[in-house]
């Protein structure tokens, strides 16, 4: 270890610099040393040359250690990989190739080799230059518009380029790239097993450097880059094999390019990603709203993978159709039964693996539109575990009809008649002359209030609500349809309205292991007041939300909405302070979906298994889960 | 007025219904015409509240436990023949039983506990209706037996905190709370007690009294007085008339103040309770409760005008609570919600 730190200097005040990193205090601009990758693996051996670190990628605020060797052994393979990456994301970029057979030819073949090769993190990054998926949307996503992934790959790489060329010299850095490049062609040559694997990984290689617009290489380096990419590779699979094998998949963190760029090349929607993003939710994704759309319905009769149900939920979310986690969950599980009615096996194959793999297709697609709430991918666990559990000896016929009978009977019984006990638990909780408040327009809730109603209770409802999504407009408007006195409010008068609640009632996308309420934007804050006027919060949520995952804090894992809608209000056309600003450097917009309330703040937490503490979250995740969740 | 040979926890009983029948008839007769207390049950020999009442009789006996024994017997006497039968007049006689005392929390959760307990059982699967029954017996006789039994267990985990020199403070009358103090004197421990006086039914004298011929040294305060002294104190003792789902307490009116005091004094606070003490109820607040009224008397006239609290009992949130002794261990607060899902669910 480093006697003693280099002073931290502020170079940037965008880029928060979180963790330890060893800069020298001579730089005229110090960066992060090196482009962290969050299971990067030991060093690799000394092949690579020593050069001090560049930064170059100031992108990422998160720093890892550096291991015990220097950093700067690191530091060239973390630094030009990721100008490296945007090339395999739109291999059509380059104008080398001839046609998009050769391309996806290559890349199948050199997809060939590299998963005889053990898959490791840093393999995706050692060997960024060759496709790694041979998925066959590869070809798809060489249909797409070449000019929106070359013009992508080119503005990141003149990011990077000009970051990086203000800081030094190009000759150096496309030498030592050459040379890593070099490396690891030799590296995917001397392991692979068959003499195609050569050709294609340097022809590849070669092929994607040449596409490169900014820094030619020189070919003749690929060897040697190959080498490197080789060397590195060996050290570095057994802890990658060990590590994969105790710790669960992380969730696709955004800030690491390599992986944005390997999901990227996968993506059946081809998105761009928004330019001006919050420093902090770097590892969440964000994309130009208004490319996913047209990309979507320019695409609608090529998608053969998708399944019309799907493809048409799928733009429901997109377009914010369908909202609440209850009503996803439920047109996506519909979607899904259509496409199983719809799915007849192919030849060779068996249903149960097979379907798996085109469920999965399928929910790429949804992931691609929105990302998967809480809910949804219990449903699909639940799903997964159905289609494995067919016995063999069923037709084909009759397992898809039964699973979809299974679908039906997981909506029935864990949304439709979980909804009915929560309902007839809740309602004991309300009494006459209550004033019941409640946050955006939950659904469970809503069933609530209108069951009081009907059983002839008097109390009164204050309906908060919030921009930029103004869901609670709807919850009144039901409300009031049904004669139930209600007062409305937006979330900064919570604390002047408070004093006159007697209970508060909120949903929740999620409910976590520790007891923390996963839910929309601005129910912590609801419960916070709440709990400081010494009001019970009650959380409404069915048993199959319940989640074993823990979170602390609600930056770790969130999902980042379209910031214009921030700046832009509907219907008030003369607000338009921030036209322009967008894009501005000093300006960043951000529209986080969730929060996380802690247990704390909650009183009560209303599921199908009756009326429960926070803390008992655990217990019905732990026992309940095998028996009841997947029967 | 008759009493029933099953005073004694267990009767030699044989599955065989012959030798049964003759003792229920012999009992019957005199019970119907001199006992004004007919079982709500109709038409059924064998009255579910008569046995309660009898057991009852015993001082000692909480009770919740006298409704568990007088459910056993229920099982035991029932002429039924087939499960769904025996479960429905358990439920009848349960009900009959909750109905007496509507405001008893510990009566109530007893007899649900006891329901559930005997009647979760993979036991009732069998197609043999009398070994199924006598399975539902054997676990009725159980769970009976613990319930009696759990004072002592109660006790005998308490003693590890209850150390020499110790003073503790201790809130109306609680039969579990006076069985750990009597075994602490018992086991030449030296502490002293400090007691409430507990208006408004003075059941603070009356433990202040039984403790006295313990040769325990006891002080006396006045309700408020709870505060003033609780610098000397080292720890809290109460009981409970229910422990809900939360881990919260229900227990007679003052419980929560001094609850409150010793909280902010970082004083603990121990709840000795029965398992069978755990309801599935969850208060909000103290006006989320089935109501228990108390009458008080002031010793003066009160004008009409003039209203009074006549609550008899409060709820303790489980912040206030450090630790609760039960026959099932030396429990935290949230751990009656799991045990209670794992018993309900």
């Amino acid at each position: 270890m480093d006697p003693r730190r280099a002073p931290r200097t502020v170079s940037d005040p965008k880029v928060r610099k979180v963790g330890f990193f060893t800069d020298p205090p001579d730089r005229s601009l110090p960066g992060p040393p090196n482009h962290p990758i969050s299971s990067f693996p030991t060093s690799p051996p000394s092949t690579v040359d020593n050069s001090p670190p560049s930064a170059g990628n100031s992108l990422s605020p998160v720093m890892i250690p550096p291991p015990r060797h220097s950093s700067s052994i690191l530091s060239p393979l973390r630094r030009d990989p990721p100008e490296f990456f945007p090339l395999p994301a739109s291999p059509t970029a380059s104008t080398t190739f001839s046609d998009d057979v050769a391309s996806t030819m290559k890349g199948r073949g050199v997809a060939a080799a590299s998963s005889s090769l053990p898959g490791g993190l840093l393999f995706d990054i050692a060997a960024s230059s060759v496709p790694a998926s041979g998925l066959t949307t590869v070809s798809v996503v060489n249909n797409l518009p070449i000019e929106k992934g070359g013009g992508v790959a080119v503005e990141m790489q003149d990011d990077q380029s000009s970051r990086s060329k203000s800081l030094k010299e190009k000759t150096t850095k496309a030498e030592r790239r050459a040379l890593q490049e070099a490396q690891r062609a030799a590296k995917a040559t001397a392991k692979a097993e068959d003499g195609k694997t050569p050709a294609a990984a340097s022809g590849a290689a070669a092929s994607v450097k040449s596409g490169k617009s900014v820094k030619p290489p020189p070919s003749q380096k690929n060897d040697s880059a190959a080498l490197a990419a080789l060397e590195k590779k060996a050290g570095d699979r057994p802890p990658e094999k060990d590590r994969k094998k105790e710790v669960p998949q992380p969730r696709m963190q955004f800030d690491d390019k390599s992986r944005v760029e390997k999901a990227k090349r996968r993506a059946v929607v081809k998105q761009t990603e928004a330019r001006n993003r919050v420093e902090l939710f770097r590892h969440l994704p964000q994309y130009e709203r208004g490319t996913q759309r047209t990309e979507l319905q320019s695409k609608f009769f090529e998608l053969d993978p998708v399944h019309p149900a799907v493809y048409k939920v799928g733009l429901q979310y997109l377009y914010g159709d369908i909202c609440g986690s209850n009503a996803r969950c439920i047109a996506m599980l519909q979607a899904f039964q259509e496409a199983i009615k719809d799915y007849s096996t192919p030849s060779e194959k068996t249903l149960a693996r097979d379907l798996t793999a085109k469920i999965g297709s399928y929910l790429s697609f949804l992931i691609e539109c929105r990302p998967l709430s809480i809910s949804m991918g219990n449903a699909i666990r639940f799903l997964k575990n159905r289609i494995a559990k067919l016995p063999l000896t069923l037709s084909e016929l009759e397992a898809k009809a039964t699973l979809r009978s299974d679908i039906d009977r997981f909506i029935n019984e864990k949304i439709i008649l979980a909804d009915k006990v929560i309902v007839k638990h809740a309602v004991t909780k309300i009494s006459d002359g209550d004033v019941l408040l409640t946050y955006g327009s939950p659904s469970a809730v809503e069933m609530v209030l209108l069951h009081a109603h009907e059983l002839g209770k008097q109390f009164r409802v204050v309906v908060v609500d919030s921009r930029p999504k103004l869901e609670g407009q709807l919850l009144l408007h039901r409300l009031v349809g049904k004669g139930i006195n209600c007062t409305y409010t937006h979330v900064n008068a919570i604390s002047y309205i408070m004093h006159e609640v007697t209970r508060v009632f909120l949903g929740a996308s999620s409910v976590l292991s520790n007891g923390t309420v996963y839910s929309k934007v601005g129910t912590a804050c609801v419960a916070m007041v709440a709990h400081a006027f010494r009001v019970p919060v009650l959380v409404c949520c069915e048993a199959y939300k319940f989640h074993e995952r823990v979170q602390l804090d609600s930056l770790c894992s969130n999902e980042l909405g379209d910031p214009d809608v921030i700046s832009k209000i509907h219907g008030r056309e003369d607000i338009n302070f921030l036209d322009g600003s967008t894009n501005s450097e000093n300006l960043q917009l951000l529209n986080l979906i969730y929060d996380a309330t802690p247990s704390d703040y909650i009183s009560m937490i209303i599921t199908d298994y009756g009326m429960v503490p926070p803390t008992s979250v655990p217990v019905i995740v732990r026992d309940y889960r095998r028996e009841h969740l997947w029967i | 007025m008759v009493v029933y040979g099953h005073a004694q926890p267990t009767t030699p009983w044989s599955p065989a219904t012959g030798s049964l029948r003759p003792r229920l008839q012999s009992a019957v007769i005199p019970d119907d015409s001199t006992d004004t207390t007919v079982a709500t049950v109709v038409g059924k020999p064998f009255s579910v509240i008569d046995e309660f009442n009898s057991w009852r009789k015993q001082p000692e006996l909480a009770e919740a436990v006298a409704a568990i024994r007088a459910l056993a017997a229920v099982i035991r006497n029932c002429e039924a023949t087939t499960m769904m039968e025996l479960e429905i007049e358990l439920k009848k006689a349960s009900d009959s039983l909750k109905s007496g005392d509507t405001t008893s929390i510990s009566l109530t959760a007893g007899c649900d506990l006891f329901m559930r307990y005997v009647t979760r059982t993979s036991a009732l699967e069998y197609e043999d209706f009398d070994s199924a029954k006598s399975r539902l017996i054997e676990r009725a006789e159980k769970f009976g037996e613990i319930s009696c039994k759990a004072r002592r267990i109660i006790a005998m985990l308490s003693q590890d905190f209850i150390f020499d020199g110790c003073t503790i403070l201790v809130h109306g009358f609680s039969r579990v709370v006076f069985e750990v103090l009597k075994t602490a004197a018992q086991s030449k421990k030296l502490f002293r007690v400090f007691c409430t006086e507990g208006r408004p039914d003075r059941s603070g004298l009356r433990l202040s009294n039984e403790l006295a011929k313990l040769d325990v040294p006891v002080k006396l305060l006045i309700d408020s007085a709870v505060a003033y002294t609780m610098d000397e104190v080292d720890m809290v003792f109460v009981g409970a008339d229910g422990v809900v789902e939360s881990g919260g307490i229900i227990n007679m009116m003052g419980t929560f103040q001094i609850a409150l005091v010793a909280h902010s004094m970082n004083k603990p606070v121990y709840v000795a309770a029965e398992s069978y003490k755990f309801a599935r109820l969850y208060p909000l607040d103290q006006k989320d409760m089935v109501p228990a009224l108390c009458p008080i008397d002031f010793g003066v006239p009160i004008p009409s005008k003039v209203e009074v609290e006549t609550s008899a009992r409060d709820y303790t949130p489980p912040q206030y609570l450090t630790l609760l002794f039960t026959d099932l261990g030396v429990l935290t607060p949230s751990v009656v919600s799991d045990e209670l899902i794992q018993l309900y669910l």
